[in-house]
């Protein structure tokens, strides 16, 4: 079996978050990269699949140069070679268009991604790819088994649980509980800088969004103590207006 | 670029240039990568169960989470792959000592483990011990204790009085003793016991299986701090040990134990260096948290000098240990191209540095004391409660000034360690001993033109600290000669100096290869920190030195001698205190210990 793992690189979830250049760009300096949390998920269930049934791990991610350490600890996980296309992440689209590629040349019968990124959020990535390809995309997948050519997933959804089938190939966007997560180990981090991490050229796509400029929330205001009930429900009506 | 081989405790005599030390920004992805398993580790199944684990209601916890520790591979870094290990560099074995060292118990039972548990039969085991013995700690399936301290035998260490006795037919030794203070001594299945064989004036080293019988112990000690971490008192009766289970030779077991134990201090200060890091990040957080009187905590001055001292001390100390690091990693290496076998060279690299191994022991483990017990003064009563994030560090911190050889014994080996290899010749301390003398008769120099490039003043400054350690400690030999071992109050003096000494010089050269490397507007924190512990340092060294002098010099000899140490700790006014709200700002800001 074939994996493909596409990897975002994003901020630490406890990054200070600013912007620089008029706000129309994130202030990258001083923050911690991490792999995103979700896809992180999608790595550990890759690495799961293969000690179970056997497979061969391609974790891909769109970007520059800098994001060669969060690449090299997906290897270390436990992917086998890895494929950095070398481009900004635009947008969704792009990123999905990339990502097509890359994968209509390497047959692969299972692509796993998380269901979202943790920068932008998008969650659209693993959809358009399914779109460009012709295979169906699921997402969020929580629990994923392979029988065969047959996966079997499920995930919660409101008031119940969701059973489905699929036959491969598909895309999948993952979420926990898909897997254990995992810390890489010394073994894999010392036999990271032996596997392949191949640099391709993008193919030439236009993003369909532009960025304007950031803002941040506005800052919580400070808490209020009510002394009784009545003033609470004042508060509640005449302040909070949510009564 | 050419490096140039340091020996060791050559700090004192030879001005080394930044370029010639290795600075935790130096740091490359793969061991970013292990810091950074390390640390998730330490925080996804450590750190939930730090009141479990305390608690020792569950003996299981501790070898469990070696186990883990194990799978991970953070239970081999040192042993080489041929053993079933990774065959790490020193100094990343040290950057993992580190992050582990926020592990509380945890890394105490870890570092035992890795460290005085399995070295002795790396580097002192033949191939059948290795095979046998190491393969399995290196994975986890054993695990180790050393058994070296008695209850009349501490600091003493080689007056031991655990014996073994040949048997009649000459296959095993027979083991009666009584140990005392045995970390993992609960779980452990393999014991580094030091006995003396018949009337054998030096300890003979055994490798003990729980196996082997006779083995008794008595329940856990309960302890100020490090409560989750096993320690018992375990008595020997007629252990049966087979002769071919004697590591090294006869006699050379003392040997064994002062340079394991001297590998263990370097690492024990890098530990020391992660719980501060941690203990000053928990301070800041709460002191940012906390209002008193409309403001938060850290808007007050008061706490920004803390916590400015904390971060300036505890990045300094950093900056010294993986300096020392790599000095031995370049020795070890050495050793290699010259056709030393792999383990003999790691223990002579070790050797060579072991002045420095002991100086950072004492330098790290004070500077985690003094982080927790600041860090909890931030706290207030929240600082003294058992349910806020302080007080388990300020008592688990405790113990490092006291195992591994305590503060006052690393101190006295610093300068005894340094006056032997003085006699031997190996180390010319005389010769600038007496150059430093010769220039307190001379004229000053005063026209020393003030050279305004980055640390120009303070290099000068580092080299007059220099020859106050050197005219001192010249100074003082010559007149205590042999009475010098009994005049314990000036050898503290003394190795005082020193440290403060090798430390400042150690921050001041990290950070200008920082700037050689990012540019001086982007180290300007940096800059402040390293020029505040130089600030800080020969204030001590002043007072060191003054008191070892008011100890042991008299007359015209005095006088001269005061005007010196005037003179080599003389700094012009240096506003410290802009300079630490500086620092204190910027961490402020971060929310963290951010370096
Ligand atoms: C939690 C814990 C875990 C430990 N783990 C281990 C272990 O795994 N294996 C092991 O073998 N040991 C272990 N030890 C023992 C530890 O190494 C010793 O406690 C330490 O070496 C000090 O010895 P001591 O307790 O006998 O103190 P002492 O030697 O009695 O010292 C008491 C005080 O006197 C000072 N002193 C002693 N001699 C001199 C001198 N010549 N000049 C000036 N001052 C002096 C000391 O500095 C100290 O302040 C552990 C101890 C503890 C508390």
């Amino acid at each position: 079996m074939k994996i493909l793992v596409c990897i975002t690189h994003v901020p630490d979830t406890t990054s200070k978050i600013s912007f620089t250049e008029g706000d129309t760009k994130f202030d990258s300096t001083g923050v911690q990269y991490i792999i995103g949390p979700y896809d992180d998920y999608a790595i550990a269930r890759a690495v799961e699949l293969k000690e179970s049934n056997g497979a061969a791990i391609t974790v891909l991610n769109v970007g520059g140069v800098e994001t060669e350490p969060t690449i090299r600890k997906a290897l270390a996980i436990g992917a086998d070679e890895a494929i950095r296309v070398n481009a900004a992440p635009a947008d969704s689209l792009f990123v999905a268009q990339q990502i097509a590629h890359v994968a209509k040349d390497g047959s692969y019968d299972l692509i796993l991604m998380g269901r979202e990124s943790i920068d932008y959020n998008g969650g659209q990535v693993h959809a358009m790819v399914g779109e460009i390809l012709g295979i169906p995309s699921i997402s969020p997948v929580m629990k994923l088994e392979i029988e065969g050519s047959k996966a079997i997933m499920s995930r919660e959804i409101e008031g119940g649980k969701e059973f489905l089938e699929a036959e491969l190939p598909f895309v999948a966007g993952c979420q926990e509980p898909i897997a254990e997560w995992k810390i890489p180990n010394m073994r894999g981090i010392m036999t990271a800088r032996t596997k392949p991490l191949n640099v391709v050229e993008p193919v030439s796509e236009d993003a369909a969004v532009t960025y304007g400029t950031y803002e941040m929330p506005a800052p919580k205001s400070g808490v209020k103590m009510a002394s009784s009930v009545d003033e609470l429900v004042d508060l509640l009506k005449n302040d909070a207006k949510v009564l | 670029m050419e490096k140039t081989a340091l020996k060791g405790g050559e700090f004192l005599i030879r001005d080394v240039e930044a370029k010639d030390i290795f600075i935790p920004e130096e740091w490359n992805e793969e061991q970013k990568m292990i810091a950074q398993t390390c640390e998730d580790f330490i925080a996804t199944e450590v750190h939930p169960k730090l009141d479990e684990i305390d608690s020792q209601k569950n003996p299981d916890i501790i070898p469990n989470l070696l186990d883990k520790a194990g799978e991970l591979g953070l239970l081999g870094t040192s042993v080489p792959e041929a053993l079933g290990g990774f065959g790490m560099p020193f100094n990343t074995t040290m950057l993992v000592s580190e992050v582990t060292g926020k592990g509380f118990s945890f890394a105490v039972a870890l570092s035992a483990h890795t460290g005085i548990g399995t070295l002795p039969i790396l580097y002192y085991g033949n191939e059948e011990q290795k095979q046998k013995y190491v393969t399995k700690l290196a994975t986890g399936e054993w695990k180790a204790a050393y058994c070296l301290t008695e209850p009349d035998s501490g600091s003493d260490a080689n007056s031991g009085k655990t014996k073994a006795v040949l048997s009649e037919d000459g296959t095993h030794y027979l083991l009666t003793g009584q140990k005392m203070w045995i970390t993992n001594g609960g779980f452990a299945d393999i014991f580094i016991v030091f006995a003396k064989i018949e009337d054998d004036k030096n300890l003979t080293a055994f490798i003990i299986e729980k196996e082997f019988g006779g083995i008794t112990m008595n329940d856990e000690e309960k302890k100020l701090g490090i409560k989750g971490s096993s320690t018992r008192q375990i008595f020997f009766n007629d252990c049966k040990v087979p002769v071919e289970n004697m590591l090294s030779e006869r006699e050379n077991g003392f040997k064994i134990a002062v340079n394991i134990l001297n590998i263990g201090r370097i690492k024990l200060g890098a530990a020391a260096i992660g719980g501060s890091k941690a203990a000053l990040t928990e301070g800041i957080k709460y002191g940012n948290e906390r209002k008193q009187f409309g403001k938060s905590l850290t808007e007050f001055g008061a706490i920004k000098n803390k916590i400015a001292e904390m971060a300036v001390r505890i990045y300094a100390s950093e900056g010294a240990h993986y300096r020392a690091g790599q000095n031995i990693d370049d020795a070890y290496d050495a050793f290699i191209a010259e056709g030393m076998e792999a383990g003999k060279a790691r223990l002579k690299a070790l050797e060579e540095f072991a002045i420095e191994c002991a100086m950072l022991k004492v330098h790290g483990s004070e500077v985690l004391d003094f982080t927790v017990d600041e860090a909890l003064q931030i706290g207030g009563g929240m600082g003294y409660s058992a349910d806020g994030p302080f007080e388990r560090p300020y008592r688990d911190a405790r113990i490092n000034r006291i195992f591994e050889g305590t503060n006052e014994i690393n101190r006295m080996l610093t300068i005894d360690m340094m006056l032997k290899r003085a006699m031997k010749g190996t180390l010319d301390l005389m010769g600038p001993a007496q150059k430093v003398a010769g220039e307190l008769m001379s004229i000053p120099d005063f026209s020393a033109a003030t050279d305004d490039s980055l640390f120009g003043k303070e290099k000068k400054y580092l080299s007059n600290l220099k020859k106050a350690g050197l005219m001192v400690a010249g100074g003082a030999v010559q007149k205590l000669m042999a009475n010098l071992s009994d005049e314990q109050e000036v050898l503290m003096n003394l190795a005082d100096m020193m440290i403060e000494g090798y430390v400042a010089e150690s921050v001041i050269l990290r950070v200008e290869k920082l700037v050689g490397m990012k540019g001086e507007d982007a180290c300007k924190i940096q800059i402040d920190m390293a020029k505040i512990f130089l600030h800080n340092a020969m204030e001590n060294i002043g007072r060191a030195g003054r008191e070892a002098l008011y100890a042991f010099a008299e007359g015209d000899e005095m006088r001269m001698m005061l005007m010196g140490l005037k003179r080599f700790t003389k700094e012009e006014p240096f506003n410290v205190k802009e300079a630490r709200r500086r620092v204190a700002d910027y961490v402020i800001a971060k929310n963290e210990y951010a370096f």
